[in-house]
């Protein structure tokens, strides 16, 4: 059973966001990268760019394949991982750490109210995703 | 994050249920349902480079031919020319359609004087047997015998020590592309020194109903050797850092031997055969294209079927594409004008709609460690 860490909201499509006060850090849940398997590129926006909720914003590539990427709340990119182009198997190795992808600030805050909670999210991954 | 689901039942190696056992992922390919990986495909890649891993690879077809007209068929059928094959000789070589399209590519084994197998691609066993079948001429008698044989390859530095120590016959002395028969860990086998992953190794062609006890022997013997079971995934990448072709993805009926790299392996001076007039000439007058392997300037992974950019255009296409965890750089083949094929020449590779760059390397990307005769 993946690890679904319980202070974490998290979207449908296995993106995991840690609210900080207007700030939103996002990355992907350990059951995505356990589906994805071996990550090697990370493809993310810069600084600066604007996201939209449930809309993508970058991509995930795995030796086998490409996923996209998809924004838990809507706003503004205002840091993102740098370790991620030289290191993408962080993702892999530490999900919910070490492998976040972007911090966002949020332009509204209340996007969060319509995320997944932790349980709702175990339930959903809880038939292994195939 | 989404399987492709079969509409017809997936075809089953004798070792599947042992692979679900393990933890495999298992993934359909070519109508098989196959493990993609164990434990994850990098890792899996590097056991084979550095160790030993075991592949079942018993969805490949395996067909006999035997009677006085045998050799003559294969030499018909067959690009290369099988007539220099001793008894316990191994030949790469690529079945043609007339037009110099290739119908397979595969691997021929002269298992006594007027005894042959040929070793075929697991998606295109019923295409090749009809083929075969329906090409060949004389006393010359085909069984299809790929249901009652199962596969296993041992490749890695550490294969010869294990399946030395596990056959009952010396091995260390097998040439590559060389076979001999023996048993191993009891099984009778024939082993053959070849495989697809750059590395020396072996590939024991088993009785379908023996694949479980000679897998469970070669896990539980090479534990010393740190062998892990390998899935088709690390299969790909460890052939793609070799450039071996795959078919279906770098060769098909619409690519001839000659753009594919593949003209040392077709042999116009044994004779005729099918597809050799076709194939001199184009080897005569020159191909309009050919498949290069090229590296990327960053790890943007280039997949099969994106398209390979020059002066602002398309110019070709990627035919297989990877990051490749011995040479730790996204690498790929495809096919490109001759003119843009010299090693150094510039490309882009279009990805999501961004042109990222790429240049043409000297292949394999990866150096060869295969035993040398």
């Amino acid at each position: 059973m993946a690890n679904v860490p319980a202070e974490l909201k998290y979207t449908p499509e296995h993106e995991w966001a840690k609210v900080e006060g207007d700030r939103a850090r996002i990355g992907i849940t350990a059951f995505a990268q356990e589906q994805l398997g071996d990550v090697v590129f990370v493809e993310l926006p810069k600084v600066g760019a604007k996201v939209t909720a449930m809309k993508t914003f970058g991509v995930v590539e795995s030796v086998k394949a490409v996923s996209d990427l998809f924004a838990p709340v809507t706003g503004e990119v205002v840091e993102v991982n740098a370790e991620l182009p030289k290191k993408p198997e962080l993702v892999n190795s530490d999900p919910y750490g070490t492998g976040w992808m972007l911090v966002i600030r949020m332009s509204n805050p209340k996007d969060v109210d319509g995320l997944m909670s932790a349980a709702d999210y175990e339930k959903l991954t809880a038939g292994g995703g195939h | 994050m989404t399987d492709t689901t079969a509409s017809t039942p997936l075809k089953r190696t004798p070792l599947r249920d042992v692979h679900v056992k393990a933890g495999a992922k298992m993934v359909p390919f070519g109508g098989w349902d196959m493990p993609v990986q164990y434990t994850g495909i990098i890792e899996e890649h590097r056991t084979v480079r550095r160790a030993v891993g075991l592949f079942d690879i018993s969805h490949m077809g395996e067909f006999e031919v035997r009677g006085p007209d045998a050799l003559t068929a294969v030499q018909r059928l067959t690009t290369n020319d099988a007539r220099t094959l001793d008894v316990g000789q191994v030949q790469y070589a690529a079945l043609c359609y007339p037009e110099g399209g290739i119908v397979d590519d595969l691997t021929v084994y002269r298992l006594a004087a007027d005894h042959y197998m040929i070793v075929v691609n697991a998606s295109n066993i019923d295409k090749d047997w009809a083929w075969v079948t329906s090409q060949s001429t004389g006393r010359a008698e085909w069984r299809n015998v790929s249901a009652e044989t199962a596969l296993l390859a041992v490749q890695g530095p550490k294969a010869e020590g294990l399946v030395g120590r596990l056959a009952d016959r010396d091995v260390t002395g097998l040439h590559y592309y060389h076979f001999a028969r023996g048993a191993v860990a009891g099984v009778p086998a024939i082993i053959s020194r070849t495989g697809y992953t750059g590395e020396d190794g072996f590939e024991l062609y088993v009785p379908a109903g023996q694949a479980e006890r000679l897998w469970a022997a070669l896990i539980e013997a090479g534990r010393p050797e740190g062998i892990q079971p390998i899935g088709l995934g690390a299969r790909d990448t460890l052939r793609l850092e070799m450039k071996y072709a795959l078919y279906g993805n770098d060769i098909d009926q619409t690519t001839n031997p000659i753009e594919a790299g593949l003209g040392w392996v077709v042999k116009p001076a044994k004779g005729d055969f099918i597809g050799r007039e076709a194939i001199e000439a184009l080897r005569a007058r020159g191909v309009a294209r050919k498949l290069v392997g090229f590296e990327m300037a960053e790890r943007a992974v280039p997949r099969h079927g994106y398209r390979l950019m020059a002066a602002g255009g398309p110019v070709g296409v990627v035919t297989s594409g990877s990051f490749g965890p011995s040479v730790e750089r996204s690498i790929g083949m495809g096919y490109v004008p001759s003119a843009l094929s010299a090693v150094g020449s510039e490309l882009g590779v279009e990805i999501r709609g961004a042109t990222h760059a790429a240049r043409v390397v000297k292949t394999p990307f990866y150096p060869s460690h295969t035993k040398k005769a």
